[in-house]
């Protein structure tokens, strides 16, 4: 009886597992496969690859031009992630607090831009920030109105308006960034601050601790799964963007997805391509493995308390 | 050509599919071709955005009875990308002079039959005897040429920008201007502003290109991809590296807008019609082609895509305003200075490519 009973479980799991697994193995594991042997080949020449075992891409990948570049990369995603995350807080805060009401319209806003394509928004974006842009066109009106008033006043009118250089900069690919990524953030910090209990906030307050220190002595230990969940999750695609420095940013915005783009199109050089996406993709796994790791110290504490 | 949005949107399509294409080349899968005899009425054309009359491809429909089905693609790398891995089903393909070398080389297309497009006694015979890319026509023929100039906006430029230092090495315009991303593009250029020829790159010439370039790169405002008349006409930039049929197509908005061959020459192009390997209609693709060299379908492509034709007989039939434009045809003997960009082996590639990187590293 028993037996049987664990033959059919073990044919249902297969049945459920197996499309998905087939799923993966197709689409997911076989063509990365090909790109990871792609990473030790060699041009064979235009259309060619032959895997040759050969190193030399990953050496190529080390040279100091290239590690810059993957430096710059880690910096920027970095920025765009402790940005989102000064933002994304209290915005999370700020729904868990809000009313049975008004949560899931306020969840619906943030994940209303999903429905929309990231290349719409981000030209959307550049609409809003470019030379004549409705940024400018506000703050012009705003300088104009100034003049006009001081001119009112018997004082000498403003000098011109000058536009503000929002677009292909720095500042614009980690403005574009942080406007992508932000609800990536919001939505684990929130499933985190959910699920606190309240009654060790309001008992931390009812003990004379203010409202500043009960956030970082209780509610930021508490919700910290949370948030390493959700830096992650920002940081890993910010480090992959390929789109946003390529459309909003300025000569030197250049970030490691543009250049293994380039190696698969204008390059022509698809083993180089893919040693540099395998050192990115071996980027992310080593953030995932940190964060395993850093989750498990967490609960040998608890286990110890 | 024009239409940033789309063409990039495709763009992204099919870099999705170009790893579904990886996925097929790796279990060795390819297209049969079908008998000649059996053809379907069905055609797939690979082609530009905002490259094509507004009613050919009906036209084409109630002249031949065939169905032509049209996707796009944004650059010719991404058009390289695609074929490499095997033809997905493409018939006729709309490759920059440039890539019919090397995709000549790579054995990717199909030989013309010449008896199957009458129509090519339209094309104007320079295009004929002087295409370095393709001796003798054998793989493909002349749809639209192009050059490289310098656009600027008349009202915010003292004296007409006619040599490419304006871009190159003056802050005469800081942050005004933009050049092309595409480093064979740009430093082909660089060479002719340094007084060689546009296909003799060696490694120390590059250097000395990337060094002029470094030194000009806190000017530069932005490096465009194919956008650049998009920067000129939104009042981003003021002087632009760019074709002169994109420029003409936004002169009939703004008319503040002109353009010019620098007195140092420049690349001209030409995007040809081409049949790749493993095309599964190719007695509709030649029917195609023919239809396309035809004179009054010129016309009618031409006056809605404004890039200038190879077709004489075609040309002949447009408006004196398309004819005399000198943005459209730019005079002669600026012409004579322009080169057709020859395919540099994949070494210069590389090291072009390497180049590009670092320059825009830090």
């Amino acid at each position: 009886m028993a037996a049987r009973e664990s033959t059919e479980s073990r044919l249902a799991f297969w049945a459920t597992a197996l499309p998905p697994l087939l799923w993966v193995a197709v689409f997911f594991l076989i063509p990365l496969g090909v790109i990871w042997a792609y990473s030790f080949g060699e041009n064979l020449g235009l259309t060619g690859v032959s895997i040759s075992g050969t190193f030399a891409n990953y050496a190529r990948a080390f040279e100091p031009l290239y590690l810059q570049i993957f430096a710059k990369s880690v910096f920027v995603a970095g920025v765009t992630t402790l940005l989102c995350l000064i933002i994304g807080f209290p915005v999370a805060l700020a729904i868990v607090f809000a009313s049975e009401r008004w949560r899931p319209w306020l969840l619906l806003l943030v994940m209303l831009p999903f429905w929309t394509n990231l290349l719409i928004r981000t030209y959307a974006l550049i609409a809003v920030l470019r030379t004549e842009g409705y940024v400018n066109y506000g703050l012009a009106w705003i300088w104009e109105s100034a003049s006009w008033l001081k001119t009112l006043v018997g004082l000498e009118p403003l000098a011109p308006y000058e536009p503000l250089q929002l677009l292909y900069n720095n500042f614009a690919v980690v403005f574009g960034l942080v406007y992508v990524h932000l609800p990536f953030m919001v939505l684990p910090l929130y499933a985190a601050l959910d699920r606190l209990d309240r009654s060790l906030m309001e008992a931390s307050l009812d003990l004379g601790a203010g409202h500043l220190r009960t956030l970082f002595s209780i509610v930021v230990p508490l919700a910290l799964p949370g948030i390493i969940s959700g830096v992650i999750i920002t940081f890993v695609p910010a480090l992959g963007a390929y789109l946003t420095p390529d459309l909003l940013g300025g000569p030197d915005s250049q970030m490691i997805a543009n250049v293994i783009e380039r190696q698969f199109k204008k390059a022509n050089d698809w083993p180089f391509g893919a040693a540099l996406s395998f050192l990115l993709m071996y980027a992310t796994f080593i953030a995932i493995a940190l964060r395993a790791y850093l989750s498990r110290g967490k609960a040998a504490d608890a286990h110890g308390i | 050509m024009a239409n940033e949005i789309f063409s990039r949107l495709n763009g992204s399509a099919s870099r999705r599919s170009f790893l579904a294409g990886l996925g097929a080349a790796a279990v060795g899968f390819s297209f049969s071709r079908k008998g000649f005899a059996a053809e379907e009425k069905k055609l797939n054309f690979y082609n530009w955005d905002t490259y094509i009359g507004e009613t050919t491809l009906d036209d084409f429909k109630t002249a031949s009875g065939i169905d032509v089905n049209m996707s796009l693609f944004a650059t010719n790398d991404e058009l390289f990308a695609k074929l490499r891995a095997g033809n997905p089903g493409y018939d006729v393909i709309v490759p920059g002079s440039e890539f019919v070398e090397r995709m000549v080389q790579a054995n990717l297309l199909e030989p013309l039959d010449h008896a199957k497009i009458p129509n090519i006694k339209n094309v104007a015979p320079e295009f004929i005897n002087d295409a370095p890319y393709d001796p003798g026509r054998k793989y493909s023929l002349p749809y639209t040429w192009l050059v490289i100039g310098i656009a600027f906006r008349k009202s915010k430029v003292k004296e007409t920008p006619d040599s490419w230092k304006v871009l190159f090495e003056s802050d005469q315009y800081k942050g005004r201007i933009s050049v092309m991303s595409d480093a064979s593009e740009l430093y082909r250029h660089v060479f002719k502003y340094l007084g060689h020829s546009a296909n003799k790159p060696t490694p120390e010439l590059i250097l000395e290109a990337e060094k002029i370039l470094k030194k000009q790169k806190p000017f530069i405002k932005s490096f465009h991809e194919d956008n650049g008349q998009d920067l000129l006409l939104s009042g981003e930039v003021d002087v632009v590296m760019e074709y002169n049929g994109d420029i003409a197509q936004i002169m009939t908005e703004d008319d503040d807008i002109s353009f010019i061959v620098p007195k140092e020459g420049a690349l001209k192009q030409s995007d040809t019609l081409a049949i790749p390997k493993g095309a599964p209609h190719p007695e509709n693709a030649h029917a195609f082609i023919n239809f396309l060299l035809d004179a009054n379908t010129g016309k009618e492509i031409y006056e809605t895509i404004k890039f200038p034709s190879p077709n004489a007989a075609a040309t002949a039939l447009m408006p004196d305003d398309y004819k005399n434009n000198p943005v459209i045809f730019p005079p002669a003997d600026l012409v004579a200075k322009c080169e057709y960009p020859q395919y540099a082996g994949t070494e210069i590639t590389r090291l072009l490519d390497e180049s590009m990187t670092r320059l825009r590293a830090d």
